[in-house]
């Protein structure tokens, strides 16, 4: 797949690459067994229920956590290793972190003095176009326009690669709007690499052409969503068992009635079998299905000890 | 200029909506030869969706002769879309005409007709691919 960045090679050049990473708190894993390679030039949306690590995975790309197992490599270096490594990488915290009584230019000279490649034309540009008092005080600032801010001290540093997590968790419909539209400019303009979290399938829908489905600590599926979108259908046919199918499909999620059977695939080539309908899939029922997937695992292990339990 | 719009109910893919548009202003004339399509830096500041959607649609389009991209100042309007001479619209409409009467007389209601259509249209236009 061609992409935006005519930097972006079909492979060698990875944003994010890591192998068998794993991120343990306590007793608790939150990431297990990751094995990921992020080709560069991509808007990746990271997404999964609450919960289920995608913030750790975002903390350990940025060397705020550091790995409990395993690797990980951002831009083909070890995450804040020294500060040419800190300054390729932006990174935006959830919630939008800005300093509360500093106003909005006190936040951009301290972009200034804190990053070496600081772009003040693109800063000063961006806070024009948004509106934003340069006197008033951060604390002061509609939610929407502390996440244009802090985008922008993000996006002024000229990184070539942006983390965001849950950019858009806290903001209304219309902030949430004007901040993706804002994003996707900046990526249009400065061809950087981003990579954003959401627990909301449909923010990401439109911005992202990549996709990382992380559910339960565990990497389900990953890959460009045309490819993904490609490669999944949507089966419904008179009631049977899902594994009549040939090896080749795997199935994601299977629902029945008395009389219908209704199956989330995985399949490279064509369906052929006439016995199903297949029609195509969209992000949210692809994402939706591996969810239900892993709830469903989860049923059957309790049922499964039950079982144990009622044996002994 | 036209201004693009996406359907996020339709579930058809945002690049496919955006050929489509395009191809749409063709056949009505709202876009001649010659007319600029709009900035991918505007398109995405005005929809929210990825750069790559753009160029994807807009490369698809100059594949199908229809635009060509001036490398640092646009995309630019190359080709025209007619549904066909207008002549022929007459005897095609009679001869549909005269099969949803048959079809009617079979007993088949509103929808039934319309699955049919739909059913037939694509397998035809599959098989067109294949």
């Amino acid at each position: 797949m061609t992409t935006f960045l005519p930097r972006s090679g079909d492979g060698g050049n990875a944003v994010i690459e890591t192998s068998g990473l794993g991120k343990r708190y306590r007793r608790k894993w939150a990431l297990t067994d990751c094995t990921l390679s992020i080709p560069a030039g991509h808007v990746v949306g990271l997404v999964g229920p609450n919960g289920a690590g995608k913030s750790t995975l975002l903390n350990l790309a940025v060397g705020l956590l550091a790995p409990t197992a395993g690797t990980i490599q951002v831009l083909g270096g070890t995450p804040a290793a020294d500060p040419a490594q800190l300054a390729r990488v932006g990174f935006l915290a959830q919630d939008s972190p800005l300093y509360a009584g500093f106003s909005v230019t006190d936040h951009l000279k301290l972009g200034a003095r804190l990053n070496p490649g600081w772009d003040a034309e693109l800063a000063r540009d961006r806070v024009d176009r948004l509106d934003l008092e340069p006197g008033q005080k951060a604390g002061t600032l509609s939610g929407g326009q502390r996440a244009q801010l802090a985008l922008t001290l993000a996006v002024a540093k000229r990184p070539e690669l942006l983390i965001l997590d849950e950019p858009v968790a806290s903001l209304d419909p219309l902030a949430r709007r004007e901040f993706l539209q804002d994003l996707m400019e900046a990526v249009a303009e400065q061809e950087l690499s981003v990579v954003l979290s959401s627990h909301v399938v449909a923010d990401l829908e439109r911005v992202c052409d990549y996709l990382i489905v992380l559910i339960g600590s565990q990497v389900r599926v990953a890959g460009p969503v045309d490819e993904l979108l490609g490669a999944h259908h949507l089966l419904t046919g008179p009631r049977r068992e899902p594994d009549t199918l040939p090896d080749s499909v795997q199935v994601v999620s299977a629902s029945h009635t008395d009389v219908q059977t209704t199956l989330l695939v995985r399949a490279d080539g064509q369906i052929l079998d006439p016995a199903w309908t297949v029609s195509e899939v969209g992000l949210e029922d692809l994402v939706l299905g591996y969810m239900s997937q892993a709830a469903g695992r989860r049923r059957r292990d309790r049922n499964g000890n039950r079982h144990l339990e009622v044996q002994k | 200029m036209i201004e693009f719009h996406l359907d996020a109910r339709s579930g058809v893919a945002p690049y496919r909506q955006l050929i489509h548009q395009v191809r749409h202003a063709l056949r009505l004339g709202l876009l001649r030869e010659g007319d600029q399509l709009p900035k991918v830096k505007d398109v995405v500041a005005g929809l929210a969706i990825n750069p790559n959607t753009v160029l994807k649609a807009y490369r698809e389009l100059e594949y199908e002769g229809l635009v060509a991209a001036r490398p640092g100042i646009g995309t630019f309007v190359t080709g025209t879309l007619d549904g066909g001479p207008l002549a022929a619209h007459g005897p095609l409409r009679r001869d549909l005409q005269r099969w949803l009467v048959k079809a009617r007389r079979a007993g088949l209601d509103d929808e039934s007709i319309e699955a049919l259509f739909d059913s037939t249209f694509r397998s035809a236009s599959e098989e067109d691919i294949a």
